[in-house]
């Protein structure tokens, strides 16, 4: 019996997630690499309050972007070291499903933490109260787009022996408007302007994203595996 | 090359292959056929490009050889996706995940497969992975994790199997097991392109094609 592709979503996401919560202390590296960094801030700065929320949007921001981009590289790689990856490149099941799996647990697992805790740091650096809906909403969405770009450069790298740095030099570029209007959103809303239009900025590139990236991200793994 | 064949009934057919990888020819215009029916053992030390041959054949690996590659008389190329509806493929490494169980690599390996999960205990239990099926994957021995990937075999409905070193970690029980399902497998119709240094002791002939020869 043929399967859906809605429902072979559906079995690859599942299979992910299990995946990923047999081994969950490695899933949380990021989000205590979140939490740990954002901490050692108020330590470094000093505990000026003033300076501290005028950095806060920045701060947040870059973190999160470095703490996804670490979990970018492991994306793909179990999967190319154990062969599957190649079944999924033969598979009758478009590979950009297979991907888009892929990248939904990555969010799943880094992004949504990140976001969810984010209120938590944000106070920590005393970010206004006013800030807090910008920033989870920036986060949310912003970190939906990171997974994305960061999967282009995972899949493109997965076959090379040490990717790692080259990940980073792929991917940190496409990153940059990211950052620029998810801080730029939080900054906004702290200076009490209107930070609907950031996000909305940011939503484009979700779209944007989600319809093209699949398919960058599927050329990047077949030229990896193909060789 | 002038044999009239019935192109139909090629399944695989391979026009002056040739690789090079890292500036060393693995192999040079080797050609062969292999119909419906037929068994083709790929042969020849490490190093001599057997896997990276299986992988053309199983359109893993689509660049860097020189050659035609066709399927039904036509390129490869052009009916890939019929071609991958219809292939069964075992690589050097077996896509086990170590982190699910025997159950969920075969019930996921069915969904590549794009099949709807159907039982897959009964297929375990031909490979000798009865009791075994909500085992994580990492409990079991190298030979048990092979046997998940192989229970594939009895699922499967492809009729071109490509089986990159089988045996391996295999007893000797479960190799005659095996070999048993392959004659099964192309008396059927089906074809079978498999990489193993073992001769295979069973009562059907065998095409050989031996790498690293010249």
């Amino acid at each position: 019996m043929q399967m859906s592709y809605f429902h072979f979503y559906k079995t690859a996401l599942r299979r992910e997630l299990l995946m990923a919560l047999r081994r969950l202390s490695e899933v949380a590296n990021p989000l205590m690499f979140f939490v740990l960094v954002v901490a050692l801030f108020p330590l470094g700065i000093g505990p000026d309050p003033k300076q501290l929320a005028q950095f806060a949007p920045g701060i947040l921001w870059i973190v999160a972007l470095l703490a996804s981009l670490l979990a970018t590289d492991g994306v793909f790689q179990s999967d190319y070291q154990d062969g599957s990856l190649e079944q999924m490149l033969i598979s009758p099941m478009p590979l950009t499903l297979t991907v888009l799996a892929k990248v939904t647990t990555h969010w799943l697992l880094t992004g949504l933490p990140l976001t969810l805790i984010s209120p938590l740091m944000a106070l920590l650096l005393q970010l206004p109260t006013e800030g807090m809906i910008a920033l989870m909403a920036s986060l949310a969405i912003g970190t939906g787009v990171l997974s994305l770009l960061g999967a282009i450069g995972a899949g493109l790298t997965v076959g090379l022996k040490r990717g790692g740095v080259l990940v980073s030099l792929l991917i940190l570029p496409l990153y940059i408007p990211v950052l620029i209007f998810g801080s730029g959103a939080v900054q906004a809303a702290v200076q009490g302007f209107a930070y609907q239009s950031h996000l909305a900025v940011l939503g484009g590139f979700l779209c944007i994203a989600v319809a093209l990236a699949p398919f960058a991200i599927s050329a990047g793994v077949r030229i990896s595996v193909e060789n | 090359m002038t044999t009239m064949t019935d192109n139909t009934a090629i399944c695989i057919e391979a026009r002056d292959l040739s690789l090079e990888r890292d500036g060393r020819q693995l192999f040079s215009a080797i050609n062969f056929q292999v119909l419906a029916g037929e068994i083709l053992q790929v042969d020849g030390d490490n190093g001599a490009g057997k896997t990276s041959l299986l992988r053309i054949l199983a359109g893993v690996s689509r660049l860097g050889y020189a050659g035609q590659l066709l399927t039904g008389g036509q390129p490869l190329a052009e009916v890939r996706s019929q071609y991958n509806e219809n292939l069964l493929y075992i690589g050097h490494n077996s896509a086990v995940k170590t982190t699910l169980t025997a159950q969920e690599n075969l019930a996921w390996s069915q969904s590549l497969a794009a099949r709807q999960s159907i039982d897959v205990s009964s297929a375990l239990a031909k490979v000798g992975l009865y009791g075994y099926e909500q085992v994580l994957c990492q409990n079991l021995s190298a030979g048990q994790q092979r046997r998940v990937a192989l229970a594939r075999l009895y699922l499967s409905s492809a009729s071109v199997w490509i089986l990159d070193e089988p045996f391996t970690a295999i007893d000797k029980r479960g190799v005659a097991q095996l070999e048993a399902l392959f004659v099964e497998h192309v008396k059927g119709g089906g074809t079978l392109v498999l990489a193993t240094h073992q001769a295979l002791a069973i009562d059907y002939p065998v095409q050989t094609l031996v790498l690293g020869e010249s």
